[in-house]
């Protein structure tokens, strides 16, 4: 191993370099064709944990008193159905499961965050791997795939519901009317809000996951000085317990709420593409 | 020496308009929250059977506004450990 690699090895020599080595990802390759393999592979595993235990349910299914995971897989299916019948006016036999799909996938991802902060970088230390980053959706890649994925449901929905022609003809001529002189500012405002949706559904995703998961690295780095026994960093590591205890309980509730949201603005932008003006 | 007075000043920068970009933000996100919440205790005081409802776009509504301070926060991050306008000093 080189100088560099012992060095690393041995433990971070300051905080900023826990933090650096926290926030890179496992890469194979590079410049453009880089891939972040943890995230692949930690996206993958749970999308077959998602199909696997909704398929389970189903393969189980029974019309009689159902099983507890019968019944709460009922409800999250009858969640999902009504929030889609809500809003969605055409046949949702394509969006009802992909808002499924969506809600469980991005809520099983965002809820890795709650692992503690170096176990996977042990566990893949086992495997001989120097880095893994376990929240697949605190990588801007993961997010951006799937809003870019509910783009093309957009469009797909928007050719749908006024034809191809139609669709065109709408951009040139909503909002402001069909004089040709407006034909720019319409297409200029409509692209605008085209190409916003998936940018604002990525980016408040990843902000959100990257943001929480930086913040219990800095927790972290409170107990750090544990074995230098001054007052401070004694308060230090049990402040670490009580505040890494308190931030993780409200990160329960933004991974939850981020992948509803996530869900709702698939269908309800879904939805607004299939509105005529 | 010249390098190291721009590493530093860049540095200074960076750490001033970190704080500005966390600061407005969280202004911002908890004035909105503010707005929408007592909105909310209203509506839910005048109408206490629409809760539910209200309370599920109430949720919504808070990721919405959270948004943006968080897209900042999470810039401002990355700012502050992989600051990119340090690159020209290599």
């Amino acid at each position: 191993m080189s100088a560099a690699e012992h060095a690393a090895a041995a433990g971070p020599a300051n905080s900023t370099e826990y933090i650096t080595h926290h926030l890179t990802h496992l890469t194979v390759g590079e410049g453009f064709w880089s891939f972040h393999v943890d995230t692949i592979f930690m996206s993958v595993l749970l999308g077959i944990v998602t199909i696997g235990l909704f398929w389970s349910a189903s393969r189980k299914a029974t019309t009689g008193v159902p099983s507890k995971w019968q019944a709460f897989v009922e409800i999250v299916v009858e969640f999902i159905d009504t929030t889609v019948k809500e809003v969605f006016h055409l046949d949702r036999s394509f969006l009802a499961p992909l808002a499924l799909t969506i809600f469980v996938w991005v809520f099983l991802m965002n809820a890795m965050d709650l692992l503690p902060l170096d176990l996977p970088g042990k566990i893949a230390g086992l495997f001989g791997l120097h880095h893994w980053r376990v929240v697949p959706t605190a990588d801007a890649n993961t997010t951006f795939a799937m809003s870019l994925t509910v783009l093309a449901v957009v469009l797909f929905y928007s050719v749908k519901a006024k034809g191809a022609g139609g669709y065109i003809h709408e951009l040139f001529t909503a909002p402001f009317g069909s004089n040709p002189l407006l034909w720019i500012p319409n297409f200029v405002l409509n692209l605008v809000e085209l190409l916003s949706k998936p940018v604002s559904l990525a980016m408040r995703l990843f902000g959100n996951m990257y943001a929480g998961e930086l913040v219990f690295m800095l927790i972290a780095l409170l107990g750090a000085g544990l074995f230098t026994w001054t007052l401070g960093s004694t308060f230090g590591f049990f402040g670490q317990i009580a505040m890494g205890a308190v931030w993780a309980i409200f990160r329960i509730l933004i991974i939850t709420l981020q992948a509803f949201i996530f869900m709702m603005l698939t269908v309800v932008y879904s939805a607004m593409a299939t509105e005529h003006h | 020496m010249e390098n190291l007075a721009l590493i530093a000043q860049v540095q200074g920068y960076t750490a001033i308009a970190l704080g500005l970009i966390i600061g407005l933000g969280a202004i911002g996100a908890c004035i909105g929250i503010g707005i929408m919440g007592s909105k909310f205790l209203e509506a839910a005081a005048r109408q206490p059977e629409l809760i539910p409802t209200l309370q599920t776009r109430m949720f919504l509504l808070a990721g919405l506004i959270d948004a943006a301070f968080l897209i900042g926060v999470a810039l401002a991050m990355f700012f502050a450990f992989a600051n990119p306008l340090l690159a020209r000093f290599g």
